[in-house]
């Protein structure tokens, strides 16, 4: 029974106060959808670290002039080196093969470039690819080499981008977030002084605490819970017609987004929503029904 | 039962305390009036009783619980001995009479059978048998008062606290609520009642403490108001 009246007072209180409820909802939706980006955008840079560290190489280009021997006593270094983990040599044919495939819709690109004209290189992974700056000092200098590439740090120009959207995403998360909390405070209140006789009541008659504020408490968690599975939507939406839909080349040079990892974010948003506005509730009330 | 022991209390802002060194015993099934002009301090004395208010220094017994020094989660379940009525009914205008009285049970946890036993007991001692599905507007005062006292007495507590219950009301509907009052002091529940209605005083011939200024100036066993 008291279960009843309690999920009646929420729904109730709800309703009372409905153009509330429902600017409470979507500023809740909005704090947490972008909140749930950023979460999600994060694991993604993560795993796209981890994916592209394992492919990401230094390439060592060399010298038009390079001399067989120059070529093979780097080989040797290169396969003696601790720091190195496999090389491999790519001839002028091979990078002109390569370059033909990257670049087959310049037709006119192809044409002017013959594989005479293309660099050799050693394609080198590390063990660990942040030594870059190592292998570039040792073999800077080296006779024959042109110069020293290292994909890595073109990569971190994406997480660099990433990096910046995902810190965009959580301000905005932020600033929809107060926004949220404060309209939670304020419903709190003002449905506490629409049922200010029956918070006296129950006050004179000796209810318990919990008791008098569990519904207004549950009113801010409902509204929170709602707006989480808003927001997962809007996330299911993203996923969807953005970046399988609009934004699909671009996603398939990054890796994809897991449907495991946005199914994630429904209790995620859920939990840290309903615990925070709970915890509003709950304050606010703390000023406004005293014992 | 309830004993203020060097009570002193003084508001925020206040130039004067409104109890000043109050000493005071009220034995069990004792009917005792606290009269006194306005702002002499007797309604404090309802809000220490209650618990809403804590003195400034001495103690406060109710039911042999130290009340001054309790714990604030303990509160509400120490009110629940205590039932209290005031000069303005406080009833829920969006509930009938029964719904009233059992809102007071169902918010502490009594079940609905409960309540539906209880309920219509309590409205037929309180003189309401067949108003019990009426709303606050369709009583008159006297009326509304009785739900009130209903309300207050459903649970059997062992005092009832009424803060100038007939301020509201005309002399005989004052005197009925006072016969509703005498009838539940004689089931044993301790009554202690603050007005400033010399007419109920003089009739009754219960004890009187009249208060001025804080202090206690009188403390008669079968006053009148004086």
């Amino acid at each position: 029974m008291r279960a009843k009246y309690v999920l009646s007072e929420v729904l109730v209180g709800l309703w009372r106060n409905v153009t509330m409820t429902i600017a409470m909802m979507i500023t809740m939706t909005v704090s947490l959808s972008m909140l749930g980006a950023s979460l999600l955008m994060y694991r993604q840079v993560d795993k796209m670290r981890a994916y592209y560290y394992q492919e990401v190489e230094v390439s060592i280009y060399l010298k038009g002039d390079v001399t067989p021997e120059q070529r093979s006593a780097l080989d040797g270094r290169l396969h003696a080196d601790p720091l190195v983990k496999e090389v491999f040599y790519e001839d002028k044919q091979m990078a002109y093969e390569n370059f033909q495939k990257m670049f087959q819709d310049a037709k006119d690109m192809v044409e002017s470039v013959s594989a005479a004209e293309m660099p050799e290189s050693f394609r080198v992974k590390l063990n660990d690819p942040k030594q870059f700056t190592a292998i570039n000092q040792q073999y800077r200098e080296a006779e024959g080499v042109q110069s020293i590439v290292d994909q890595q740090q073109l990569l971190q120009k994406v997480f660099d981008v990433l990096g910046a959207i995902q810190s965009l995403s959580l301000i905005v998360a932020a600033v929809m977030g107060i926004a949220a909390l404060l309209l939670v405070a304020n419903t709190i209140q003002v449905a506490a002084y629409s049922k200010r006789r029956e918070v006296a009541v129950m006050k004179l008659v000796g209810a318990s605490n919990w008791f008098i504020q569990m519904p207004f408490v549950l009113e801010a968690v409902f509204a929170a819970v709602l707006g989480s599975l808003l927001a997962g939507g809007l996330l299911i939406v993203t996923k969807v017609f953005v970046l399988e839909g609009s934004l699909q080349a671009l996603t398939n040079l990054l890796t994809p987004v897991d449907w495991g990892d946005v199914w994630l974010m429904f209790p995620i948003l859920a939990g840290v929503g309903g615990l925070i506005s709970a915890m509003t509730a709950w304050i606010t009330l703390r000023f406004y029904i005293r014992v | 039962m309830i004993r203020l022991d060097h009570v002193t209390k003084t508001y925020p802002k206040a130039a004067r305390p409104s109890l000043d060194d109050v000493s005071v015993s009220i034995e069990k099934g004792d009917f005792v009036f606290f009269i006194g002009p306005s702002g002499s301090g007797k309604s404090t004395i309802i809000k220490l009783l209650l618990r809403e208010i804590s003195p400034n220094r001495g103690k406060v017994n109710v039911n042999g619980k130290e009340i001054s020094s309790m714990r604030s989660w303990k509160i509400p379940h120490f009110r629940r001995s205590i039932g209290c009525v005031f000069q303005d009914f406080r009833l829920l205008p969006n509930k009938t009479a029964y719904e009233n009285v059992a809102f007071a049970l169902e918010v502490i946890g009594k079940s609905k059978a409960v309540a539906r036993r209880v309920v219509p007991e309590v409205l037929e001692l309180v003189g309401l048998g067949g108003k019990e599905h009426r709303y606050p507007h369709e009583l008159s005062g006297g009326e509304q008062q009785r739900v009130a006292v209903a309300r207050a007495f459903v649970n059997r507590p062992l005092i009832l606290l009424a803060d100038e219950p007939t301020g509201n009301l005309d002399p005989d509907t004052s005197i009925e609520i006072m016969r509703l009052l005498d009838r539940i002091n004689r089931t044993g529940t301790t009554v202690v009642m603050v007005t400033h209605d010399s007419n109920i005083v003089n009739q009754m011939r219960r004890r009187v403490i009249e208060i001025e200024g804080g202090r206690i100036v009188r403390d008669q066993a079968r006053g009148v108001y004086g």
